[in-house]
């Protein structure tokens, strides 16, 4: 390992130093004037709390944030089961008809341009004649999102030795009983990681809950996008703070998970 | 064994329920895309000629096929500001994904050359800006590049300048934002086969009188290269379609396929155009789509 160390030229910590001050830098300058005192933004007028409280005082950004609180949890949720669900088939099926086209529909969106799966999503939901709101928001993230929940628990099912499931199946667990109670425990870590990935990428979506949403029920990200606009407002460098904050739990969370999960196994994959 | 593989099927059948959702909420939607951007041009509400009736039958859809328009494809072709955002989606992509592979690769070859131990943090340190929110961090970038922001304080305060410099809407804004936002993408690809790399091989290198210089360029680069085309194809991809970033930070002068798609829609209200427009840019998608999904078959196959 010292060895290692050894060969570290100044070249490369230069490149990771600078790269570390690169993707890190705007968002502490961001944190550091969500409590500035003054109106202008770029002007310092020493500490205070003034903006938050300005956004508990706004009703409509207090609608939006709730409104997407309820979207990420619930879509995250529904894509947690599916996108499991998707794994444990992926994993442990045997070869079904169609299981290429499958794959390829659960991957595509990791890929796909969002304004053309918000476009898409909005013509079905008015070919249905559905009314746009809380729900086809929420299926549209539950849509996208079912694959990163599945990327996460598949490869954390992939690494299970299947004996285990054997075992209990011999001493006299049917199929679906020996999942249960023997290899849903050990996969629940990358579960709730997948949950958590959901989340935080709902909270974050503009393009696709702009297409899919109705009048009157913007989500947090809608409302931030038309400010944000219209130019810098300090109210918002405190709603992004709090943003950053509450994802900042969720990702010491799902580290937290992963790590549990690692530890009884080979370890998972970080995404 | 064979009682086992019958009691084994059930895992099967878990495939069913996001099978359903998957074809009913990705698949089907193209089909509504494509059908409607073969309707005829309409600046208005729906419904859209010609209207399948699947009551009346086969004769209904046929003679419904016969409504069909390429009108608006047409359109796209003829009109220079399709084609023009076309170009520049191709433009802007293939430049931010040169610069990401300029910045992107000596963050990721430093993060392979760390100790075990301080590589999991760096990868850790890389992947959270990946969760923290996308339109927040180009939102943070607004306020460093504004007028009075951050950026030109400082370069007058060093004298480097004697008047602000103008730096919200223009391309340079944009390119700092796209590599800025996609920067993790590159990264992570690059140093997962920069990892694996097996340091013997430079040792080799070294022992048969190569300079460190020579042994990078003659082992290290052509064994990253598939690294290198995984991340290059994973930024690509989606800022091709990019409508954020170009739509916050760039000038309101030419716009790329995304922003004309957004506008189209949500402005113009023409929907058929802007279904055309998707189909297009889909089409547009499909030989690096496919590039990217035989580079990850190749690697998987690597692995095995």
């Amino acid at each position: 390992m010292a060895r290692k160390v050894g060969k570290m030229s100044p070249f490369n910590i230069t490149a990771l130093a600078l790269g570390m001050a690169f993707l890190y830098l705007p968002i502490v300058i961001l944190i550091i004037y969500s409590f500035n005192a003054s109106r202008l933004v770029t002007v310092w007028g020493g500490w205070s709390l003034r903006w938050y409280y300005e956004f508990f005082n706004d009703r409509a950004m207090l609608d939006a944030a709730w409104m997407s609180l309820r979207v990420a949890a619930v879509s995250a949720t529904i894509a947690t089961l599916l996108g499991t669900l998707a794994a444990v088939g992926l994993v442990r099926g045997e070869r079904f008809r169609g299981r290429s086209l499958f794959s390829g529909m659960l991957y595509a969106p990791l890929v796909m341009p969002e304004v053309i799966s918000g476009l898409s999503l909005l013509l079905l939901f008015v070919a249905l004649n559905a009314e746009r709101g809380f729900w086809t928001v929420t299926i549209a993230h539950t849509t996208l999102t079912i694959c990163f929940v599945t990327v996460v628990v598949q490869s954390r099912l992939a690494s299970i030795d299947r004996s285990l499931e054997e075992a209990a199946m011999d001493l006299g667990c049917d199929a679906v009983h020996a999942f249960l109670s023997v290899t849903l425990p050990l996969i629940i870590p990358a579960i709730a990681a997948g949950w958590m990935l959901a989340f935080t990428l709902s909270l974050d979506d503009v393009v696709i809950a702009s297409f899919t949403t109705g009048p009157g029920s913007a989500t947090l990200p809608i409302r931030i996008y038309s400010e944000v606009r219209l130019g810098v407002k300090p109210e918002i460098n405190a709603i992004c703070t709090m943003v950053i904050a509450l994802i900042a739990v969720v990702i010491v969370i799902a580290s937290l998970a992963s790590k549990l999960s690692s530890s009884q196994g080979e370890s998972a994959a970080p995404l | 064994m064979s009682g086992r593989r019958i009691f084994a099927q059930p895992a099967r059948y878990a495939a069913i329920a996001p099978y359903l959702w998957m074809v009913l909420f990705f698949l089907v939607p193209f089909g509504f895309v494509l059908k409607i951007s073969l309707s005829q041009t309409a600046i208005a509400q729906p419904p859209y000629v010609p209207v399948f009736d699947f009551t009346e039958g086969w004769a209904a859809i046929q003679a419904a096929f016969a409504q069909l328009s390429l009108d608006n494809f047409r359109l796209l072709v003829s009109d220079s500001l399709y084609i023009s955002s076309y170009l520049r989606s191709l433009v802007v992509a293939v430049t931010s994904t040169l610069i990401l592979l300029l910045i992107g690769y000596p963050i990721a070859y430093g993060m392979a050359r760390l100790p075990q131990r301080w590589q999991a943090i760096a990868m850790m340190l890389v992947i959270i800006p990946f969760w923290t929110s996308f339109l927040i961090r180009i939102y943070a970038w607004i306020n460093i590049l504004q007028h009075d922001g951050l950026l030109n304080k400082v370069l007058l305060a060093l004298h480097l300048v004697s008047t602000p410099v103008v730096w919200l809407s223009t391309d340079t804004a944009m390119y700092i934002g796209i590599v800025y936002s996609y920067l993790p993408f590159m990264i992570l690809p690059l140093y997962a086969t920069l990892a694996k790399m097996d340091p013997s091989l430079l040792e080799a290198a070294s022992d048969l009188g190569a300079s460190p210089g020579r042994a990078f360029w003659l082992v290290t680069f052509p064994l990253s290269l598939p690294g290198v085309g995984a991340g290059a194809l994973l930024c690509f991809i989606p800022i091709v379609g990019e409508f954020v970033i170009p739509d916050l930070l760039a000038g309101s002068g030419s716009m790329m396929i995304g922003q004309t798609l957004w506008l189209e829609f949500f402005t113009n209200k023409d929907w058929p155009v802007a279904a055309a427009a998707a189909v297009a840019l889909l089409v547009l998608l499909v030989p690096p789509l496919l590039l990217y999904d035989r580079l990850q078959r190749r690697q998987l196959e690597g692995a095995n």
